[in-house]
């Protein structure tokens, strides 16, 4: 990976930055570290710390309500805490914009990361959710760019999953 | 004890231009009696969201009251949101448990407010500080005062009597629900 291409999370921002996104909510996590900083230290992003992902889905659903747009921050293991909250989205057909860090795909070391790691695509499309890949990372800001104008002009749910070869592999 | 129809009829009486969300069972039913106002948006499922969909709309709409009417079950399945309105606390927030101890829609089961748990002394411990136990006419007048007047995140959980009543069910299409809700607010 050349120097430049590590600043990824920085264009994932100014993608979101660009597409008007005003509150972004999240669960920690290591992967979206970079980009949970830069969220938390612009002053004209409501940056919300979630306790459970399911959260995120319905505060992305009343910030739409409200005429604002929301992203959610999460971990693959957090994709199997949204689910039944995903009907909210689907009933009303609210936008929904999710970038996910992917674990248990890729030189991973904990296993307990491997069943939602290879399930989550196939979770969220069963559950009325586009997804996207972005493992690459010259590509990765085109794709979340693409994802937002998907989610908010067409009123979609649009997940963009993040490599795990892409983020690298936690140091234990 | 309080009657939770007259309680939700007396706090949307003089709401302003506040805008509503409804928890799913019972409070959507009490919101719709108390008079179907496009400024509503009635949940009929998504259990444990409607706090943090109240907390979603008071950010994106920092000039408007958002009040959220939900039920103890409801907000039980939902108690982390608790701790995160408590992060950001919008002082254009409030959310009113209507608390009858039972879960109404399967068959009046008790809840855990009936068996203990106390979710004022929560909302208080997970730092909203103008957290209130409404279980009175005279708690009650002082409430819809307090959500008029006071600016700041407000939580109140107001003891009803578990009685059923009537079921009046309003819009549920979630499109339609979200669609003249934005309009009312002059949005695309």
């Amino acid at each position: 990976m050349s120097e430049a291409a590590g600043d990824w999370p920085d264009r994932i921002f100014a993608a979101l930055k660009r597409g008007q996104v005003a509150t972004v909510g999240y669960v920690p996590d290591a992967g979206h570290a970079r980009l949970i900083s830069l969220c938390r230290t612009d002053d004209a992003i409501q940056d919300v710390i979630l306790t459970t992902e399911e959260e995120g889905v319905a505060l992305a659903a009343g910030a739409w309500l409200g005429g604002a747009r929301a992203a959610l921050l999460m971990q693959s293991s957090g994709v199997g805490n949204c689910i039944n909250m995903l009907t909210l989205t689907r009933n009303c057909r609210f936008p929904l914009l999710m970038l996910v860090t992917m674990r248990g795909e890729w030189e991973e070391f904990n296993p307990w990361q491997v069943p939602m790691g290879t399930t989550a695509e196939a979770v969220l499309k069963l559950a009325g959710v586009a997804v996207h890949r972005a493992d690459d990372a010259e590509t990765a800001a085109d794709t979340v760019a693409a994802a937002l104008d998907h989610a908010f002009n067409a009123e979609s749910a649009v997940a963009v999953l993040i490599g795990q070869r892409l983020i690298g592999a936690k140091r234990w | 004890m309080l009657d939770r129809r007259k309680t939700v009829k007396r706090l949307l009486a003089d709401r302003g231009d506040a805008l509503i969300i409804a928890g799913l069972g019972s409070p959507t039913y009490d919101v719709a009696a108390a008079g179907d106002d496009e400024r509503n948006f009635y949940l009929w499922g998504a259990m444990g969201g409607a706090a943090m969909m109240g907390l979603g709309l008071a950010l994106a709409r920092p000039e408007r009251r958002v009040l959220v009417v939900t039920g103890d079950g409801e907000m039980l399945m939902g108690l982390g949101a608790l701790a995160t309105i408590a992060v950001k606390r919008p002082p254009n927030l409030a959310v009113v448990v209507i608390d009858n101890g039972a879960f109404g829609e399967t068959g009046m089961q008790p809840s855990h407010t009936a068996q203990g748990a106390n979710l004022a002394a929560i909302a208080r411990g997970c730092g909203i500080a103008a957290s209130f136990e409404v279980e009175d006419e005279a708690a009650l007048g002082q409430l819809a005062v307090t959500l008029r007047e006071r600016r700041e995140t407000i939580f109140a959980n107001v003891r009803v009597a578990a009685t059923d009543h009537p079921r009046v069910l309003p819009l549920k299409d979630g499109v339609a629900l979200k669609q003249r809700f934005r309009r009312a607010l002059g949005i695309a």
